[in-house]
């Protein structure tokens, strides 16, 4: 071959896990200095294509080329070693270690064959500084919320990937301002001849920083192709494989007075907690969908927190159907039949050797408490409906969660609180790291549930999502509620405008 | 600046310091060094043990041969000496290699076949026990010049005390653990692999390699406090040390190493056995209390400290939601 070689060179890869095909024929090419988009929905086999390329699977077909050499990495070291850094979906760091351990684990700078880690520090804290992340490197990982860990994650790939970086769903946990910030590093990278993939679901990301994109479907090549000739819905297309029905709430037709729903059943009045978010009075009619808005930092989740009970509110009470009830802790609010899907589940919501079925009944049986056992039948009828409900692949409610994609693990984790019918779901993030045809059955999902009367407040950093589900949106911004839209205002112009009027001093 | 994880550490430190005063105060003796330098040469071949049994808890496994692989190098070496009149170097030369490619071996099946390291440990226990009552069921006495002369060296403290060889080997076991835990890179995938070994896997971690040093480490250093046990008691016994592996076990933890992996300090651990120790040498000055009260006095403190760390697991984990709270 006289021609130049690509970076990296995949052809016909191929894997199956217990005999269930995962990779089929998968060609992938990834430039010098290219940002490569790779697509696909949940459980297309993207994070499959990237542990075989980094050396965390065997293929079972296949051959790698690395600036046109045959390459065969046995374990991660090795593709470390040929200059390629990967972040893995679930955030692969160790929470027993410092940051500055965690940054150089493995290639420790040394001094007469002994860690020294008084340079380690200052590398790391250099290291960091790029990312804007001023913070302590001796203090544990494990202090630190799983955004900054996702930032020391990425620090460390990029920082010993010297041909190849991967990243897969890096952005799933980062606001807008630290996907910014990510992206300058990777425009300078890929100028400095860097080739990089990433795997997202976030569309206008893809737009903004790839060059070509490669998707998957069903662990089989679709097509790769420059982004500059790929309109959006023949990429959304060629994803899903059909076109996607968009769900949005018709604004204008709504009533404007919100009193129309019906009178409200669970009421916050003057609730708040010093040093978390300030008082604000809230009001939840039966089969309302409240958005909650604002960036990352202005109260978001602590309001969350508050009304979820995790935080004791200082301030103001809860009333339920006219009853004062005190809402001091989760279990508390169990009882009051609410419900929590917090932020990081991802992390901490998965029970690996269960299996699906198991995972989705958890909260119903510990609702339940333990004398009294789902039996088997019921665990199957609930677990089936949900796999179908919300598309979760492989449809095998046996199969234990841990082998399943991370896109299709949150579906289960979602449905887990929708199977105990609470009367106010709170759902914070609901669909990062879902694709977006399984994003639009989630979304009809939460219309149907609300039209036979759950209430739900939805905190997402998506603005078209709010936009579309919510019948309210509150903007929240330096720990205030600061505007509450709704009916004609509540458009994603009207949310930003709300969020810029009067937090221009939150972005650092 | 103490870390969370440091706590169990300084908390056994505080225990043997108030320990020892109040030991003093009833015993002004127990401060000379005659009763330090014994205290040491008694726990030497303990605490070497549980130098090894150290880096195998704080990569989340276990080492239960370790007393029945002191029990083989010892009648090993008294036989080989004693018996057949080979020099003693070469001898302990040949119980480190076997006692180290055992370890070896307990460490890839550990990997490669995937079977727990309490199982296999177990029937390695079983295994090196049995091979030493091979070996010899009777105790076999050892005199050679050479041991005499190992035992004849000591440095001599003022007041009287000696440390001996067999402290020095220890205290130079300890020395070099601490360093290897804590400077270099074998140490610190210890660490990562009690951590989360699927994490330590992703980031690059030689994760075989290193579980396979580790229980050859272990494998080692048991062998080596078989040595020192045999100069200790000049005989080899194959019915000695059993349940050692229990007494490292426990001075591990009491030493503030977390039984699921991944943090403890070596240092830790010979805060452990000087606490044992403490204890021990307690009831000899006493001289009413049964020696079984040693081993009722290190149950209680096991309790206590497993109490603790789970308090402080809970502590540092509850002050770590707060603190994320403020920080987002
Ligand atoms: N270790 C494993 N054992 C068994 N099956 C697996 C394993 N890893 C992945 N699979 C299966 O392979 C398929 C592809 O999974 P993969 O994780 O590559 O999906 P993905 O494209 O990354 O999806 P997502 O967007 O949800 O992360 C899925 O059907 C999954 O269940
Ligand atoms: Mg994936």
């Amino acid at each position: 071959m006289s021609a130049p070689h690509a970076l990296l060179e995949a052809r016909g890869i191929g894997k199956s896990f217990f005999g269930i095909s995962a990779l089929e024929d998968v060609d992938f090419t990834l430039q010098q200095g290219e940002i490569h988009a790779l697509l696909g929905e949940n459980g297309a086999g993207k994070s499959t294509l990237i542990k075989i390329l980094t050396g965390v699977y065997r293929r079972d077909r296949g051959t790698i080329y690395l600036e046109g050499n045959e390459v065969s990495p046995d374990d991660v070291a090795a593709a470390q070693a040929l200059g390629i850094g990967t972040v893995y979906q679930e955030v692969n760091l160790l929470e027993n270690l410092t940051v500055a351990e965690n940054l150089f684990l493995g290639r420790q700078p040394r001094r007469f064959g002994m860690i020294d880690r008084r340079t380690m520090r200052e590398r790391s804290r250099t290291l960091l500084e790029r990312y804007g992340l001023n913070i302590d490197v001796d203090a544990l990982l494990s202090s630190y919320s799983v955004a900054f860990r996702q930032i020391i994650a990425i620090a460390r790939a990029v920082d010993l990937s010297g041909k190849v970086l991967v990243l897969d769903e890096p952005t799933a946990s980062l606001d807008a301002n630290e996907v910014k910030g990510l992206f300058t590093v990777l425009r300078q990278l890929r100028e400095d001849g860097v080739g990089i993939v990433i795997i997202t679901h976030f569309l206008d990301q893809v737009y903004e920083i790839a060059d070509r994109v490669t998707v998957l479907r069903n662990g089989r090549l679709v097509g790769s192709r420059a982004i500059s000739e790929l309109p959006r819905l023949d990429l959304i297309s060629m994803m899903l494989g059909r076109e996607l029905q968009h769900i949005t709430r018709d604004h204008q037709a709504e009533p404007e007075t919100i009193d129309d729903r019906g009178a409200p059943s669970i009421q916050f009045q003057n609730y708040g907690k010093k040093g978390s978010v300030a008082p604000f009075d809230l009001d939840i009619r039966p089969g309302e969908v409240v958005g909650i808005a604002g960036l990352l930092g202005s109260g978001r989740s602590e309001t969350a927190f508050l009304l979820f009970g995790i935080d004791r509110a200082d301030s103001g009470t809860a009333t339920i159907d006219g009853q004062q009830v005190s809402i001091a802790s989760p279990e508390a609010a169990i009882a009051n039949r609410f419900g929590f899907c917090p932020e990081e589940r991802k992390t901490d919501g998965i029970v690996g050797d269960l299996s699906v079925a198991d995972n989705i009944v958890l909260a119903l049986q510990a609702q339940r408490g333990w004398m009294r056992p789902i039996s088997s039948a019921q665990k199957r009828e609930l677990a089936d409906s949900f796999i179908k409900s919300l598309d979760i692949r492989p449809a095998d409610r046996e199969r234990p969660i841990k082998f399943l994609s991370g896109g299709n693990q949150q579906k289960a984790i979602l449905a887990r609180w929708l199977v105990t019918e609470p009367r106010l779901l709170i759902l914070d993030e609901p669909t990062r790291g879902i694709d977006i045809g399984a994003h639009a059955e989630i979304l009809k999902m939460i219309e149907r549930l609300c039209a036979e009367g759950m209430s739900l407040v939805v905190i997402s950093s998506e603005l078209e999502e709010l936009t579309a589900v919510a019948h309210r949106v509150i903007v929240l911004s330096d720990r205030r509620h600061v505007a509450e839209l709704s009916g004609r205002q509540l458009t994603t112009d009207g949310i930003i405008r709300a969020i810029a009027g009067t937090g221009e001093t939150e972005a650092a | 600046m103490i870390h969370a994880r440091n706590l169990p550490f300084v908390t056994t430190l505080a225990i043997f310091v108030i320990a020892y005063g109040l030991c003093i105060l009833q015993f002004p003796n127990m401060l000379s060094t005659r009763v330090i330098g014994n205290l040491l040469t008694d726990n030497a071949f303990l605490g070497i043990a549980a130098v090894g049994m150290t880096f195998v808890i704080l990569s989340g496994g276990i080492d239960l041969s370790v007393g029945s692989v002191i029990a083989f190098t010892s009648v090993f070496v008294a036989v080989l000496v004693g018996s057949f009149g080979v020099h003693p170097l070469t001898a302990f030369l040949a119980a480190l290699v076997i006692s180290t490619l055992f370890g070896c071996l307990m460490g890839a099946m550990i990997r490669y076949l995937m079977i727990p390291p309490f199982v296999v440990t177990l029937a390695g226990m079983f295994l090196a026990r049995g091979a030493a009552y091979l070996v010899s069921t009777q105790s076999v006495p050892i005199t050679h010049e050479f041991i005499d002369t190992m035992l004849g060296f000591y440095i001599r403290f003022p007041g009287g005390g000696r440390l001996t060889l067999l402290a020095m080997v220890m205290l130079i076991v300890f020395a070099v653990g601490i360093i290897v835990a804590s400077r270099t890179r074998f140490g610190a995938n210890v660490y990562a692999i009690g951590g989360n070994i699927q994490s330590a896997e992703l980031m690059g971690v030689p994760v075989g390699a290193t579980t396979i040093r580790i229980y050859a480490l272990s494998g080692f250093l048991s062998g080596l406090a078989g040595i020192v046990y045999t100069l200790y008691t000049s005989s080899g016994y194959s019915l000695a040390t059993v349940g050692v592996e229990l007494d490292a076990i426990a001075a591990v933890v009491i030493g503030g190493t977390l039984l699921t992996g991944g943090v403890g300090l070596i240092a830790g651990t010979f805060i452990g056995i000087l606490l044992q120790g403490l204890i021990q040498t307690y009831i000899v000055f006493d001289g009413t209390l049964s020696s079984w009260w040693t081993k009722i006095v290190i149950g209680i403190l096991l309790f206590v400290f497993i109490v603790l760390q789970r308090t402080i697991i809970w502590y540092s984990d509850r002050r770590l939601a707060v603190r994320q709270l403020k920080e987002v």
